[in-house]
């Protein structure tokens, strides 16, 4: 076992991938920045200095006290506090794993259901491929944001705000991941009908494999690199769909704050020269967001066969 | 009774401008053991006849008339999920290109393994000592490493044995070979040729062999069929027709080997091409090219007639047999 394990991890070390990765600065730095974002996500709960969510430790007197480094800033609050007296800092973290997991999250359900539409209108073709990217252009014809907005303004409604404030994480997921699986959709079946021409699948076909077998153990790996980078992107902008949301009060309840509903939060004290409580969870964002792009950048540099310059 | 038995078979593609016949009625049979070869030029339907055999053609082409049975199965009206279990396992194919032929992203254990378990119920570790032996059968250096190495890191000789380790993974009675060794090196091509026939001989496999080389089907196969323009135009024992090639066509595809021209000459060739799928002369659809055309051949097309194990479908022919009598 440990020697199958040193020997994979040795053909790792002699792969493009990895060579391409240390010559890189870009990518190191934008590895490193996502990595450590992604630790203080995971770990918030047992890194941040307060918890956010107890509403028991908050004290109003503490309102909008700037970071430590201007004058009135204090020890205790790193990065100062929100109008309810909030530690930013902690706010940030937990602000953080709230974005990254609705990211992530649903950016695994638009693949899914991308890849399973795509993989079934490449490989089965005809009407069912006709039917499925009719719904796919009908689908791209509306804007994200506005079938987000209805669809939560919906279910706000519909749910009343405290149960609607339980539910807003899988809401959100649900809705920016069923919004934007046409994407990966086109992406997958434009792969199929290339991969399906090519004589191995019909050397699968020979074999006696089933249709389902060949559409997910052959076809499928042979088309995951574009579905890679799109991935990348895809979870930015998904963060970034989440963060505009909630700015504008439809996503995460000021209770358990993403970064978009930080952001939206500090609003209203930014001309009163709390410019801290927006501007901070700002950057964190943008850096956030960024560091995935570029991610994204180097990988579809990797993956392009077109670009390789071994 | 034969093993497999073709009958009349006809393939047409629908398009949008007509309907195109790719083969034109054809009929053969193989018994068990016997090898078989498929000649003819570039567009003559050879790999059209192979594809239908496993009822593989994809749209828009399809099976438009006549038969072919397989024990008493009859390929030809069988499900998609019937044939799943006879393709692979009974009947097996191997391609023309060994590059294309293997998924780039699977481990050559891998796809051994999961042909055999498509088909046999088996676990991971026979079905590993089993791909290794058939490896070692197919006599690849070091077999053990290849299982774990993806189909890049083989060379186009081994990829096309592996390919055949493949193809015999599960005893398959009959193996369509479609231009086998059209993508490797002359000097590959001999060793993969010689190993085909080596296993096929070993394990008493028949082999249908599709290729436009005469000097390989010379070598490997017992009978050799002469396709042209989507129909048999000759078709008896190998020697017999290589010896004693009846109609014109064959007769001229002997005389273009390069063997036959001395150092210096220019080579012989039947001019002209093979008519357009769409464009089929009348009468014989090899009148345009045939140095012995007469208004018999461009009036009435030639039915093959069968004497003495040998069929031909040539006006000439059948007058001089006419003649005979």
């Amino acid at each position: 076992m440990n020697l199958t394990f040193s020997s994979n991890l040795k053909q790792f070390r002699d792969s493009f991938l990895w060579h391409s990765f240390k010559n890189d600065k870009v990518a190191i730095v934008s590895v490193v920045v996502f990595l450590t974002f992604a630790c203080t996500a995971i770990l918030a709960p047992v890194i941040s200095p307060y918890d956010p969510y107890d509403l028991v430790i908050l004290d109003i007197m503490d309102s909008e006290i700037p970071p430590v480094w201007s004058e009135e800033g204090e020890e205790r609050f790193l990065l100062g506090t929100d109008s309810q007296g909030r530690d930013m800092l902690s706010a940030i973290f937990y602000g953080m794993r709230t974005s990254l997991l609705i990211g992530l999250c649903a950016v695994i359900l638009q693949a899914t259901l991308g890849i399973i539409f795509g993989l079934l209108a490449g490989y089965v073709g005809g009407k069912v491929d006709s039917f499925l990217m009719r719904v796919a252009d009908i689908q791209l014809s509306f804007s994200t944001m506005m079938v987000a907005i209805i669809m939560l303004a919906i279910f706000q409604a519909s749910f009343g705000t405290e149960r609607y404030n339980d539910l807003a994480i899988f809401m959100l997921i649900m809705v920016i991941g069923i919004a934007e699986w046409p994407q990966y959709a086109r992406t997958v079946r434009a792969s199929v009908l290339a991969e399906q021409e090519k004589e191995y699948i019909d050397a699968a076909r020979v074999l006696g494999f089933s249709s389902i077998r060949i559409m997910f153990r052959h076809i499928l790996p042979n088309t995951l690199s574009p579905v890679l980078v799109i991935s990348t992107v895809q979870v930015a902008n998904a963060i970034m769909s989440e963060a505009a949301l909630s700015f504008l009060g439809l996503g995460m309840p000021v209770t358990q704050p993403s970064l978009g509903s930080l952001i939206s939060s500090g609003f209203e004290f930014i001309f009163s020269g709390s410019w801290w409580i927006t501007v901070i969870p700002g950057v964190v964002l943008i850096v956030l967001v960024l560091v995935i792009n570029l991610l994204g950048d180097w990988l579809r540099d990797v993956l392009n066969p077109k670009l390789y310059k071994g | 009774m034969s093993l497999l038995q073709v009958k009349d078979l006809e393939v047409s593609f629908k398009l949008r401008t007509g309907e195109l016949h790719a083969i034109r009625g054809i009929s053969f049979d193989l018994n068990k053991g016997e090898r078989i070869g498929i000649v003819g030029e570039s567009g003559a339907g050879k790999s059209v006849a192979a594809f239908s055999i496993l009822n593989l053609i994809s749209q828009p082409g399809y099976i438009s008339g006549g038969s072919i049975s397989y024990k008493d199965h009859t390929l030809s009206t069988m499900s998609d999920a019937e044939l799943a279990t006879i393709r692979g396992n009974q009947i097996a194919m191997i391609f023309q290109d060994p590059m294309m032929t293997l998924n780039p992203v699977l481990t050559i254990g891998t796809q051994m393994i999961e042909t055999l378990q498509a088909h046999q119920k088996m676990d991971k570790k026979t079905a590993e000592k089993e791909a290794l032996h058939r490896l070692k059968q197919v006599h690849i250096p070091s077999p053990e490493k290849r299982l774990k190495q993806y189909p890049h890191e083989l060379s186009g000789g081994m990829k096309q044995r592996v390919i055949i380790a493949i193809a015999l993974l599960n005893n398959p009675d009959i193996i369509i070979a479609d231009e086998p060794t059209t993508a490797l090196d002359v000097t590959i091509q001999a060793e993969i040729m010689e190993l085909l026939l080596e296993l096929c001989k070993n394990n008493g496999v028949s082999l249908i062999l599709i290729t436009h080389d005469l000097g390989v089907v010379a070598q490997t196969t017992e009978k050799v069929i002469v396709m042209y323009a989507g129909k048999i135009i000759e078709q008896g024992s190998t020697r017999d027709i290589i010896d004693n090639p009846n109609h014109p066509y064959t007769q001229g595809l002997i005389k273009a080997l390069p063997q036959k021209a001395a150092p210096g000459e220019m080579l012989n060739q039947i001019p002209g091409n093979m008519p357009q799928l769409d464009a089929i002369p009348t009468g014989c659809a090899f009148n345009p090219r045939c140095e012995h055309t007469t208004e018999l051949c461009i009036k009435t097309e030639p039915e093959l007639i069968a004497k003495d194990n040998r069929a031909v479908s040539c006006n000439l022919y059948s007058e001089r047999l006419k003649h005979d009598k």
